[in-house]
């Protein structure tokens, strides 16, 4: 393998990655929050870009004012869902909160294709993210680096919007214990619905770039980036959010060296992205840059 | 018979099956096809042509022919509930469908165990209908198309070194890479290397990237035309300038609305085309009321399957009977059936014979170039 070659497939593995590591984000969010795996995030992240597609195709809306409009409705969605499906579950046991999040990962589909019909549509791509930039040998399209740079920022925003807002420790309070936060006369409900707001929308982020780099949807699109991202998130340490980043970019550059280095193992690629989850959980199960918290009892 | 007491059992389904319908003064003919899923568009297509026959011919024996449509959803294990339903449910004397070759091969086996006669427009792996009496297609199969295309390429197109893409889920995308390869090394040819991915898979960018340093004059990708849009962008973004080059699936109207101007160039064989020199009065007939119907050209999915619509009936009117057995033989006899995409001759493993056409997107459309004979 030459060097631009490798070089070549390192900008492909990163910018494959930052799209994992934009929903890996959302989800390991809710989960760091509510010790909720949320399997309809792809399917929140497919909503997104069929509310881009509508609000160009029936609307006419502008592109840009599109994807603006789609990532508040998606976060709406997102926070529509907590209320109808997590809320009523918040004192049952986890496992029934688990089958609820399935449940609402199947009805989004089906109603997906219900209401969208199965059949793909074309996205339409905005020219500013259809250009090739070429370096020597290496080329890199504009929404590569449109996705990685906003992923960065997202990041960023996330961690201060966490770490330094009176919102973010409500969070924070949240995740170690409700009761209490609800003593210290935190808004459990009004926060975990920020939560998934934030989340969803991350989603739909994650959801229009994807949709721009890969210009086809259709109602099952989320399924499998939602399953690699939920790998990133468990690989970064589930609940955290710099791994989850970590883990999305770790998963993005693998599948991708994986078909470059050996080529003949390029029909295994998803299979080799579930053996790294298997390995993680076997041998590392709080992740890379999980902490080993102690189950309270 | 292999197993008498099955034969009985079988046999004696198909009396209840008969009386059924008979009673009720309908015939009914079962429909499987993807209406959901990543085909589902193949089953769009597929439903215009058999509605667009069903208007043209609605009685055969006399009798309103009913259309019982389940969705397979794109699955395989769902195409035989499908079919399990239609026979058991709904009692249908035989069946039409389905796109793609992976959702026909276990319908076909349920089809073929129940034996109800089971005939397919447009899937072209041969172990659709291999080892089946009940199984039969109107289109050819893949080592013909598979080997026309390489024979085009090596000859007409001058191209020595292949790459092949191959969706390793499909049993078609398998089938037609390996009747590629098999003709194209036989020719001269050389396959410089041969990548794969699964159905649905999204980014292609680690393979281009392998194709790309491979020196591959053309890349061959017989796989499902959505996945294929895909792959023809990426190729295109990442710098590939070879030609791109695939079997009947690529025919299809979305591939040009979602790879646009990245689908320019792309060879494909297939069944038919409407710029092809037009044959018989039917297929002056069926592009005209296609048009008036659907207000679009026709394309080669729905061409075949209101052809195997047709034919059905035409086996039902020369068996005299809704005996699915009857209906069966009569089938297999087919000889010289005149359709609006040809002539069908099916031979001992119940296939047709028929000639492809191979076709080139220019313009934004698939134009028609030439046709290759059996």
């Amino acid at each position: 393998m030459s060097l631009s070659i490798f070089l070549q497939n390192i900008a492909n593995g990163l910018s494959l990655g930052s799209l994992y590591a934009l929903i890996a984000i959302g989800y390991t969010m809710v989960y760091g929050i509510l010790r909720l795996i949320n399997f309809a995030h792809g399917d929140i992240f497919m909503l997104s870009t069929y509310f881009v597609f509508y609000g160009i195709l029936i609307f006419s809306l502008p592109w840009w004012l599109s994807f603006i409009i789609a990532i508040i409705l998606t976060a709406f969605t997102g926070m529509l869902t907590e209320r109808i499906a997590y809320r009523p579950l918040r004192k049952a046991p986890k496992i029934s909160l688990l089958i609820s999040a399935i449940g609402v990962s199947f009805f989004l589909e089906n109603a997906g294709v219900v209401v969208f019909s199965g059949i793909p549509k074309s996205f339409a791509r905005p020219e500013l993210f259809d250009t090739m930039l070429i370096f020597k040998d290496i080329r890199i399209s504009t929404i590569n680096i449109v996705s990685f740079i906003i992923s960065i920022i997202f990041l960023m925003a996330l961690l201060y919007i966490v770490y330094k807002t009176k919102t973010g420790l409500a969070m924070r309070a949240i995740s170690v214990d409700v009761e209490t936060s609800k003593l210290m006369a935190i808004d459990v409900n009004k926060t975990i619905s920020i939560t998934f707001g934030i989340g969803s929308a991350l989603a739909a982020v994650g959801g229009v770039l994807w949709a721009l780099k890969y210009p086809q949807i259709f109602p099952f699109m989320g399924i499998i980036p939602g399953l690699k991202a939920f790998i990133a998130a468990v690989v970064g340490g589930i609940g955290n959010i710099p791994g989850a980043m970590l883990g999305g970019f770790i998963l993005g550059l693998t599948e991708i060296m994986l078909v470059g280095f050996m080529p003949e193992l390029s029909g295994y690629r998803d299979a080799f992205a579930f053996l790294i989850l298997i390995l993680i959980l076997l041998f590392k199960p709080d992740g890379l840059l999980g902490k080993n918290v102690q189950e309270k009892v | 018979m292999k197993n008498r007491f099955l034969f009985l059992v079988v046999f004696s389904l198909l009396l209840v099956a008969s009386s059924v319908v008979m009673a009720e003064d309908v015939i009914k003919i079962g429909v499987f096809e993807p209406m959901t899923g990543p085909f589902a568009v193949g089953g769009e297509l597929s439903m215009m042509g058999y509605k667009l026959a069903q208007e043209h011919n609605p009685t055969v024996l006399g009798k309103k022919v009913e259309l019982i449509v389940v969705d397979n959803k794109s699955d395989k294990v769902e195409a035989a509930n499908a079919v399990e339903r239609l026979i058991n449910n709904h009692k249908v004397v035989a069946i039409l469908g389905s796109y793609s070759s992976g959702l026909s091969i276990p319908g076909g086996e349920v089809a073929d165990k129940a034996g109800i006669p089971m005939l397919t427009a447009t899937a072209t792996n041969p172990l659709v209908t291999m080892g089946k009496d009940y199984v039969f297609r109107a289109c050819f199969i893949d080592p013909f198309q598979g080997s026309a295309v390489a024979k085009y390429a090596y000859n007409n197109l001058g191209l020595r070194k292949a790459a092949l893409l191959v969706d390793v889920a499909q049993d078609y995308s398998v089938g037609l890479a390996n009747f590629f390869k098999k003709t194209f090394e036989k020719l001269g040819g050389e396959i410089v290397t041969n990548l794969k991915y699964q159905t649905g898979d999204q980014d292609f960018s680690a393979q281009m990237t392998e194709i790309i340093n491979s020196g591959a004059e053309v890349l061959f990708f017989p796989g499902y035309f959505g996945d294929v849009a895909l792959i023809a962008i990426q190729g295109r973004e990442l710098g590939f300038k070879g030609a791109y080059m695939g079997g009947d699936t690529l025919d299809n109207p979305k591939l040009l609305e979602i790879a646009k101007e990245h689908a320019e160039g792309v060879v494909a064989t297939s069944f038919y085309h409407p710029e092809a020199p037009a044959t018989t009065e039917i297929s002056i007939n069926f592009v005209k009321s296609f048009k008036e119907k659907y207000g679009e050209n026709p394309n080669a999915v729905s061409v075949m399957t209101y052809d195997a619509y047709n034919l059905l009936l035409d086996a039902i009117e020369r068996a005299g009977s809704t005996d699915p057995n009857a209906i069966r033989d009569a089938l297999a006899a087919t000889e010289g059936f005149v359709g609006a995409a040809g002539t069908i001759t099916i031979d001992e493993n119940g296939d047709a014979i028929r000639p492809a056409v191979v076709l080139k997107v220019k313009d934004g459309a698939f134009h028609y170039e030439a046709t290759i004979n059996p």
